[in-house]
Order: structure tokens, then C-alpha cells, then sequence
């Protein structure tokens, strides 16, 4: 039995008095891919966001290779925040992809994908664009290292982000929607740069409305409704029945979308 | 109007350019500490650079080079005119670049910040390799509007005697009574060199990195 990637124990979500995520137990699976499926509004971004530390839960733990993210609990069992230093070494093992891609915009895509290597690694400018450029050929995108992210289509700028999160070689990859933003027939590049990670084995945490790579690349689907996580399981259990009337209700919505080879 | 009379404005106008491009300059890179004041959480920051730019927003520029040019001296630094006009102008410039920055810097849209510190940015490199630059483009307009500004408010540095455009304009008037021409002519001087600083910022945004084309 393998440590978890990442382990989420009772996380509780709230903005204000709303709360957004409640009692939330998860495992993600080392070197697996892992879907995140739910209505708009579940919750989904925003327990993405809280494993990238992008948002601070407000109860509960998270580890991330065994190591707590943000907050620990002391010998008496009182949450206790990390210093800030902590939390960007634990979150130096995390890419993540945006659904707005969130390239710089002054700077070309190997600028943006050399950039931290330079910035943060203090890489010598020339061997930060030598490691740049060969994520971006795993992108298939070495041809446009010089054009600016305005120059880009959307598939290819997010190609780009994922070759900027892959530089700096992180364990876990996490992905926020990162097709919903794309005209339909650009969501296939982004896809199959996907796929060929999680081949690599890259553990991924996918948040997707594609059900159709959520059953074919997905190793483990998660389901959120209102805040609650309702299921975690294989896909095979996902889209077997009978299933939970929320889940259906859910999958009868989206099925459409490109996943009909599975009913 | 002779052609001399017409050099002796073109050559005027150089200190007319060169006071605005300094004070341009100088009070751009305290607007990035202003700002950088105002957007910052603690009030020990805030207020101070608030009043800063109540004050200098609030006070004519007239009056802002006249109490620089006497209070200086009143303080023991006896400095040359010149030095006077470009503090008043620089200080003038900045309050008002301060508040353009601001808004600048608040439009930098969050996402970008977070994929900043995703990749582990610290908060001062991502202030300098990413808020910078971005407010830079966003503000860019704003700023060669201000550059304009500038320019024609030049004309009051004469106040403290520094024989620019329009004290040079005034001079040659009283001389050769022939205000009409001379005024003229100094008028199309000041056209000419904010045209030319519009065209320039029309290219200059065009022209700043992965600037949509
Ligand atoms: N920063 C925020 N402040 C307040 N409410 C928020 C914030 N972010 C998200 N929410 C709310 O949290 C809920 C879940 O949002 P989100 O995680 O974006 O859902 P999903 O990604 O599943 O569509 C929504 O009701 C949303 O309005
Ligand atoms: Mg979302």
C-alpha cells in the first residue's frame, strides 16, 4: 500500500457564512489519474484550488506526499497555519493548469515556460531555454517558442501552461477545467497532451465536464454535489448501475457531451 | 518673424523637452514606490503616500514651484533653478502617475498572479517581473497622456527663471513687439512636440511585448 499522493481528511470550504465544501475525505492515488465531475457550482475549483493552496480551507488537513499543506495539527489536535516558506516548498511539487490558461502575456510562451526556472531556480538563461524548449516539444509546440500568448490559439496556449508547469518537474498536476475555455475542435490537442501524461504516469487531478476522458483516462472519478463528495470509484462503478440519483441525474445531462460510446 | 527669432524658440524648447523627459522619468519611478504604498495593506504605508498625492493633486503647479524654488534655500540647499523646477515638476507628475499605477496594478488580472505562485514567485518577484510589467502596458496611454501634460505645464517652470518655450516667447515679444507671431510660433512648437509624442506612444504600445497587433 502506496502513500497517497494527496490525502484530504474533513476539509470544510466556507466564503463568508456560505460554505462551499463540507467534511470532505479524499485520497488521490499516486501516478493515477483522478476526475473531478459535478454540476457547475459543486465545488469542484474551488477544492482544486484549496489542494494547490490557491485557497485556504477552513477546516480540515491536506497532505501532499505525506507532508502537511498550509496548516498542521499540533499534539493537542489544534490547527496551526505554516510558515510561508513551508507552504511553497510543499506546493513545489504541484503544477497547475488553469482554465483561463493565465499565460504572461509579455512574454513568449519560452519566456513563460523558462521564466520560474530563471526567476526562482536561478537556471543559467541558456540551460532554463534549453529545459523550456523541450517541454515545449512535448507540447508540440517548438515551433512557436518566440510567439507571444496574443499569437497563440487557445489550445495552443494552453499547451503552453501545461509545458510551464512541467518544467519545473512537479509530482502532481492538477487541471481546472482546462478545456472549457476552447472552441470544440481545439480541446482534442489539449486532451491528448493529457493523455500522453497520464501514459507517463504523471499523477493527475483532473476537473472536467469531458466525461468522455473522465471514463477513458480517469483511474479514479470523484462526484460533487452541493459541497459533498457523493462517490469515489473506478469508473466502471461510475457509469454502472444502479447508480446514486444525483450522479444520474448528473451523467444524463453530460452524457451527450461526447461520451455516448458509453451508455 | 525672422528665422532667427524662430531658432531661438527651437533652441528654447530643448529645455522645455529635456525637463519634461527628466521629470517624466523621476516621477515615474517614485510612482512606483506611491503606488506601490497605496496598494499595500498597512496604513503606516498608505496614508503617507495618500497625502502625498492629495497634496501635490490639490496644489497648483504654479504655487508647487514657487514654494520648492523659495523653500530650498530656506532649508539651506542652494540649488540651481533648474534643479527646483525639475523636483516641483517630478513630485507634480508623480502624485498624478501614482494614481494611473494604482489603477494598474489593481486591473492585473489575479490568474496571472496565481500561476506566478504556483511556480514559486516570491511576492517581490512577482511584483517586479509580472505586476510591473503588466501595469506598465495597462497604464501605458494614461502615461503618454500624462507625458502631454507635462509638456504644456512645462511653460510654468518660467516662474523660477528658466528660459524654456514660453519665457523665451515672452522675451523675444517685449523685444521685437511682435507678439502675435512669436506666440504663434511658439504655439506650433508645442503641436509639433505633442504630436509627436502621441505618434510615438501610438507605436510604442504597438510595439511593447506581446502587445495584441
Ligand atoms: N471567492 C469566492 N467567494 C465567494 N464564493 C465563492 C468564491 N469562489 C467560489 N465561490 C462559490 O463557491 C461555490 C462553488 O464554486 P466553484 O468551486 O467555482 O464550483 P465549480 O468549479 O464546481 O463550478 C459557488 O457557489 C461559488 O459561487
Ligand atoms: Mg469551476
Amino acid at each position: 500500500m502506496t502513500l497517497p499522493a494527496i490525502s484530504v481528511s474533513k476539509l470544510v470550504k466556507r466564503f463568508g457564512t456560505t460554505t462551499v465544501l463540507q467534511d470532505i475525505d479524499l485520497e488521490i492515488p499516486e501516478g493515477k489519474v483522478s476526475c473531478l465531475i459535478g454540476p457547475s457550482g459543486s465545488g469542484k475549483s474551488t477544492l482544486l484550488r484549496c489542494l494547490a493552496f490557491l485557497e485556504e480551507a477552513s477546516e480540515g488537513m491536506i497532505t501532499v506526499n505525506g507532508e502537511a499543506l498550509g496548516f498542521f495539527e499540533n499534539a493537542k489536535g489544534v490547527r496551526e497555519r505554516l510558515p510561508a516558506g513551508q507552504i511553497r516548498s510543499v506546493r513545489a511539487q504541484i503544477g497547475m493548469v488553469f482554465q483561463q490558461f493565465n499565460l504572461w502575456p509579455h512574454m513568449t510562451a519560452l519566456g513563460n515556460v523558462s521564466e520560474a526556472l530563471k526567476t526562482v531556480h536561478k537556471v543559467a538563461k541558456t540551460e532554463a531555454e534549453d529545459r523550456a524548449m523541450i517541454q515545449l516539444r512535448k507540447v508540440g509546440l517548438e515551433n512557436r517558442a518566440g510567439h507571444y500568448p496574443s499569437q497563440l490559439s487557445g489550445g495552443q496556449q494552453q499547451r503552453v501552461a501545461i509545458a510551464r508547469a512541467l518544467a519545473l518537474s512537479p509530482k502532481i498536476m492538477l487541471f481546472d477545467e482546462p478545456t472549457s475555455a476552447l472552441d470544440p475542435e481545439l480541446t482534442g490537442e489539449v486532451l491528448n497532451v493529457m493523455r500522453d501524461l497520464a501514459v507517463e504516469g504523471m499523477t493527475m487531478v483532473v476537473v472536467s465536464h469531458e466525461i468522455g476522458f473522465a471514463a477513458t483516462v480517469g483511474q479514479q472519478i470523484s462526484f460533487l454535489d452541493q459541497g459533498r463528495l457523493l462517490f469515489t470509484g473506478a469508473p466502471s462503478d461510475v457509469f454502472a448501475k444502479p447508480r446514486h440519483p444525483r450522479l444520474e441525474q448528473f451523467l444524463d445531462t453530460y452524457l451527450d457531451r461526447g461520451a455516448s460510446m458509453l451508455a | 518673424m525672422s528665422f532667427k527669432l524662430f531658432t531661438l524658440l527651437v533652441q528654447a524648447s530643448v529645455w522645455t523637452i529635456g525637463i519634461s523627459a527628466i521629470s517624466i522619468a523621476i516621477g515615474f519611478l517614485i510612482a512606483i514606490g506611491l503606488s506601490a504604498a497605496l496598494l499595500s495593506g498597512r496604513r503606516a504605508y498608505r496614508r503617507p503616500a495618500e497625502f502625498f498625492i492629495s497634496f501635490f493633486r490639490g496644489v497648483p503647479l504654479l504655487v508647487q514651484l514657487l514654494l520648492i524654488y523659495n523653500l530650498l534655500p530656506f532649508i539651506g540647499l542652494n540649488v540651481p533653478s533648474i534643479v527646483a523646477a525639475i523636483i516641483g515638476m517630478s513630485l507634480c507628475t508623480a502624485a498624478y502617475q501614482a494614481e494611473n499605477l494604482r489603477g494598474g496594478f489593481e486591473s492585473v488580472p489575479k490568474g496571472l498572479v496565481e500561476a506566478a505562485d504556483m511556480v514559486g514567485f516570491s511576492p517581490r518577484q512577482v511584483f517586479v517581473r509580472i505586476k510591473v510589467p503588466i501595469a506598465m502596458r495597462l497604464t501605458f496611454p494614461a502615461l503618454v497622456n500624462e507625458a502631454i501634460m507635462i509638456l504644456k505645464s512645462s511653460s510654468l517652470v518660467s516662474v523660477v527663471g528658466i528660459v524654456e518655450i514660453t519665457r523665451m516667447a515672452q522675451d523675444l515679444a517685449s523685444s521685437t513687439y511682435m507678439p502675435i507671431e512669436i506666440f504663434s510660433a511658439a504655439a506650433l512648437i508645442y503641436l509639433v512636440i505633442c504630436w509627436s509624442v502621441a505618434l510615438a506612444g501610438r507605436y510604442g504600445e504597438r510595439a511593447l511585448p506581446g502587445a495584441v497587433k
